[in-house]
């Protein structure tokens, strides 16, 4: 098979996968998967970036998710007026005292030459910004709190519509990896992932217990949406006569007027969930190709030329007088911020802000297996690879299922083994992420559809 | 202030903050000296490590459970130390079979250290299932024989403090397992040849082999030692506090710190980073609260917890280290490889 | 009758292009052979390829009427041929004496005794025996890995350009052992940069021009050919 073939081959692959799951399970089914689809596909690109063209490794995809999310609750949920009014000095006065000591601490480590006048103003400025932020942080976070908790019980948003956050979610996204990559970049390559690895459970750790900024594991849920409702699309006139006119042979069909009217409802009611679906994969659908275009023009840049060059051969690039710190610090931050994009679009795609769920083996590894099934270095291959990876994650479960009922059947009802085999399906999904990702690793290193080897 | 105060403080702070930093500390060294030797030696930075401590740790879960039910207990000692040294066998044994399976391939192959890496993800993913699968994800004791060396009670009315100092057995059992690891594992590094070879071996691994050294060889001894180290910090810690699957995966980010920390691929350097984790850990995520109670005068005493941090944030300190260390000193207080 | 170690008719490279084409080198025992050239010769090839560390794709080589060309390097090191590459030739995070075992690695017998004829061929060594030898001077580095190969006791023993980097003195004192250690009955094969310095130790010397034998005589003969000299000793 010719590596050209190979892109149009997998996507039909692909498309028959999602087409069997339309008609066999539901169209609405297989929509779902492939809204998921679009937003691994984005993170894929993101990751590959780094890793593929980069050769960065980054072990903290989850982080930079929930940073988008984060952004997204924060961007577009209505300001808590009574919150704001009660504790926001506190909050702001709390900020200023991190931000103006961590500045404060960088210029005493830099600045002063004697090192242990250093050390000490060091120590002293930290303690004295420990004081200060207790006086004001542990005070107003009460307050923040005890305003309506089973509502909301945090300071809210900004109230603008979510679809800024998208943006939004890449610039912060972005300054994260400006400050991990500033620091580890410079170190041989597995600190990054290490390093990256921490700032992702740190973020984690913030969204789950900062309550006042994230309402913790409470979730935020109600978020705005960027397309209509259901029960909206359901009552306007044009969506009805819409639904009634593609169905017509079928309405036309039925004998009596009252049960034309209980189909047509029926039909109006399965039409709204996939017109929803529809909108947000026209959404997210603009998104991928977008960014997919963008990289396309950056990589076959001079700039994305340097890039390879420097993955190829670190030496000689830096030999030919390239900067490679700061080519990896750039890329690392764009492929950052595009997962923190795809982030967003995740939470305004769920409704809901969930910290609890932001598990690394979802988020960091799950992408990571997208990049390389689907070829590292290639992103046409990390969109493959984020439909064909979420797909069989997604699949995986009632296979697993499936499977153990299999394994389970020569047992009685209540033996205990067929009860832990059945118990412990959910663990063979994790068992064949694993697997794939050694079969990939083992027989198929340039993933499915290959990097291409560029001309000299 | 009397001194009866101050002594409450110590003991206060003995009891909280020194002797369990003191038994964190030496498991942590022990999973961090695994941790280290195997990126010394085979040159990757091993993410299956925490899983692979799980397994170790199950291993020998499995072990006790068979022993009890044969009736052989390790009476006031805990059973699981009998059965540690057969799973560590088993350990080293699958360790060694995935070694063959997976790791051997890239190692031929003279692959990139950052591909092995990522190898060790897939055998993570596939440890973690292994382990839900056979052990299920829940919380598991398994800790019998003696609980308490000092107990708070008796340690208050013997000698008359408020304050009361406990000593858990697995904290004495702990420190004592963790010494005698440590000092064999030294000794075998420093004074037999087949340690000074795997030395060399991660040393210099082309003059290794014109040497005569069997780099198969060094590659067995070295995943049986790490299987042993492994096993063995899982084991304390899983008798020390419990066996979780999670909570063993959320030690990777610590152990890593510590390598680091310490300067990756140097076996002491594993072992002070260890240490200096665990105890930033614990001191800065403690409520000094009633130490400053004790020692301040009344109209001083703090109204707040006097806690740096939440120990919410409790690896968020592994993690803050190990920034600083990598901008201060990248290569580890140890002086580890860094290129 | 051929030399101790003859290797004949060797061809072959790192997979590419052919580096060798041909080339022949011997040496008998209580011989120092140094091979010169220019750069990109085949120099270092070519003791690659008598070492084994390269595939040939023809050419023989026999060590002591035994052929060894289908040995790994580990093999022909116990068989009794020792190296010392040119970079990263000792165990920088070793003790010198560490570097001397390990050099002894294969060696079951107690090998106190070769360590203590070392420490007599380099004094300097034993008094450093306990400090690191990344922390030595290049000179002493270098004096480090020869002991470090001698400790097989060898029969063959190939240097990588050993004084590549050293001070002229330090050179000198290199080549004096040098020729110590042929006297031990050793035979000993050089590769040099430092062809003139070299060549005056040498018993034999080989050019090297595009991996091919293009001159081949006594060292001394060597030095005074004119050609040779015209070529590539600078006049």
């Amino acid at each position: 098979m010719t590596d050209n073939l190979r892109a149009p081959l997998a996507f039909a692959f692909m498309g028959i996968l999602l087409a069997i799951v339309g008609f066999t399970q539901s169209w609405s089914v297989s929509l779902s998967i492939i809204n998921l689809c679009l937003i691994s596909s984005i993170m894929a690109i993101g990751v590959n970036l780094q890793w593929g063209y980069g050769g960065l490794f980054n072990a903290g995809v989850m982080g930079f998710t929930a940073l988008g999310g984060l952004t997204a609750v924060l961007v577009s949920y209505d300001p808590v007026y009574e919150a704001w009014d009660k504790a926001g000095i506190g909050i702001l006065i709390s900020a200023i005292i991190l931000i103006s000591s961590i500045t404060l601490v960088m210029f005493a480590y830099r600045n002063i030459s004697s090192p242990q006048f250093r050390n000490t103003s060091i120590v002293l400025i930290i303690i004295a910004a420990l004081i200060g932020i207790n006086n004001f942080y542990g005070p107003s976070i009460d307050v923040i709190e005890s305003i309506n908790p089973a509502k909301t019980g945090f300071l809210g948003g900004l109230g603008l519509p979510i679809v800024f956050s998208w943006v939004i979610a890449a610039f912060v996204a972005g300054l994260v990896a400006w400050v991990i990559g500033r620091i580890t970049l410079r170190l041989r390559s597995d600190y990054l992932a290490i390093a990256t690895l921490g700032i992702s459970e740190i973020v984690i750790a913030i969204v789950k217990h900062e309550d006042w900024l994230s309402r913790g594991v409470k979730n935020v849920s109600g978020l705005d949406r960027p397309v209509p409702y259901e029960i909206e699309l359901q009552q306007s006139e044009w969506f009805i006569n819409l639904v009634e006119r593609i169905n017509y042979a079928t309405l036309n069909s039925v004998q009596t007027i009252s049960s034309r009217q209980e189909l047509l409802n029926d039909l109006i009611i399965v039409s709204s969930g996939v017109f929803v679906k529809l909108c947000y994969l026209g959404l997210f659908l603009s998104v991928l190709l977008l960014i997919f275009y963008l990289s396309h023009l950056a990589l076959n840049s001079p700039w994305g030329r340097m890039l390879r060059a420097i993955r190829d051969n670190e030496v000689a690039a830096s030999a030919m007088g390239k900067n490679i710190f700061a080519q990896h610090l750039q890329i690392f931050i764009i492929g950052s911020a595009i997962i923190g994009i795809a982030g967003a679009m995740l939470t305004t795609l769920d409704g809901q802000f969930t910290p609890g769920s932001y598990r690394p083996l979802r988020f960091t590894f799950i992408i990571w297996l997208m990049v390389i099934v689907g070829g590292s270095g290639n992103n046409l291959g990390s969109i493959f690879g984020g439909f064909f990876v979420w797909f069989i994650w997604i699949e995986a479960e009632p296979l697993s299922i499936g499977f153990m009922n299999l394994l389970a059947s020569g047992f009685e009802y209540d033996n205990p083994i067929r009860i832990h085999l059945l118990g412990s399906a959910a663990h063979l999904r994790l068992f064949i992420m694993g697997l794939l990702l050694l079969l990939a690793l083992r027989f198929m290193p340039r993933g499915v559809i290959p990097e291409r080897i560029q001309k000299k | 202030m009397d001194n009866f105060e101050l002594v409450n403080a110590l003991v206060l702070i003995s009891n909280f903050v020194l002797i369990p930093a003191l038994s964190y500390g030496s498991q942590l060294a022990l999973a961090t000296l695994s941790l280290t030797i195997i990126y010394g030696v085979l040159r990757f930075s091993n993410f299956a490590q925490a899983d692979w401590m799980s397994f170790g740790t199950m291993t020998t879960i499995l072990f006790t459970w068979y022993l009890q039910s044969l009736g052989i207990t390790g009476g006031f000692l805990p059973t699981a130390l009998i059965a540690l040294p057969f799973a560590i066998i088993l350990t080293a044994l699958f360790c060694l079979l995935i070694d063959r399976s997976v790791y051997s391939f890239y190692r031929k192959k003279k692959s990139q250290p950052i591909v092995l890496m990522i190898v060790s993800v897939g055998v993570m993913f596939i440890l973690q299932a292994i382990v839900r699968f056979i052990i299920g994800p829940n919380d598991r004791k398994f800790f019998d024989g003696e609980k308490y060396i000092v107990h708070a009670l008796e340690f208050k009315d013997y000698f008359g403090l408020s304050e009361g100092l406990t000593i858990k057995s697995t904290q004495l059992i702990t420190l004592i397992v963790a010494i005698i690891a440590m000092v064999s594992l030294f000794y075998f590094l420093q004074r037999t040849k087949m340690g000074k070879s795997m030395r060399a071996y991660s040393n210099n691994e082309d003059l290794a082999l014109l040497s005569g050294i069997n780099p198969e060889r060094v590659v067995l001894i070295t995943w049986v030692i790490a299987s042993a180290l492994i096993t063995t910090a899982g084991v304390l810690y899983g008798l020390d506090k419990s066996f979780k699957p999670f909570t063993y995966f959320n030690l990777l980010l610590p152990m890593f710190a510590a390598a680091i920390v310490g300067g990756i691929g140097s076996p002491i350097g594993a072992v002070i980073g260890g240490y200096v984790i665990a105890f930033s850990e614990i001191t800065l995520t403690y409520a000094y609260k009633k130490f400053f109670i004790y020692l301040l005068p009344e109209n001083l005493e703090p109204s707040g917890l006097v806690q740096v941090l939440s120990t919410d944030y409790k690896f968020a300190i592994s993690f803050i280290i190990l920034v600083i260390v990598l901008i201060v000193r990248p290569t580890g207080i140890v002086k580890g490889k860094i290129i | 009758m051929s030399k101790f170690l003859s290797c004949t008719n060797m061809t072959g490279g790192y997979g590419g292009e052919d580096i060798l084409h041909s080339c022949n080198i011997e040496v008998d025992v209580n011989e120092i052979v140094v091979i010169v050239g220019p750069n990109g010769a085949g120099k270092s090839t070519a003791m690659k390829a008598m070492l084994g560390m390269i595939n040939l794709k023809c050419g023989d080589i026999i060590l002591d009427g035994n052929d060894i060309s289908n040995l790994s390097p580990q093999k022909r090191v116990a068989a009794g041929i020792a190296f010392v590459p040119q970079s990263m030739n000792i165990f920088s995070e070793l003790t010198v004496e560490e570097n001397l075992e390990m050099g002894g690695f294969l060696r079951d017998e107690n090998i106190q005794k070769t360590i203590e004829e070392i420490y007599e061929l380099f004094p300097a060594m034993k008094e450093k025996r306990n400090q690191l030898a990344g922390e030595l001077s290049g000179g002493q580095r270098q004096q480090v890995a020869v002991s470090r190969a001698l400790m097989t006791q060898p029969k063959v023993l190939m240097l990588d350009e050993p004084t590549a980097g050293v001070s002229p003195i330090v050179m000198d004192e290199i080549f004096d052992r040098i020729v110590q250690i042929k006297e031990m009955g050793v035979a000993v094969v050089i590769v040099e940069q430092n062809a003139k310095q070299a060549l005056k130790i040498a018993d034999f010397g080989h050019v090297l021009v595009n991996g091919e034998n293009r001159f081949y005589g006594k060292g001394n003969e060597l030095l005074t050919d004119p050609e040779v000299r015209k070529s590539f000793l600078g006049g």
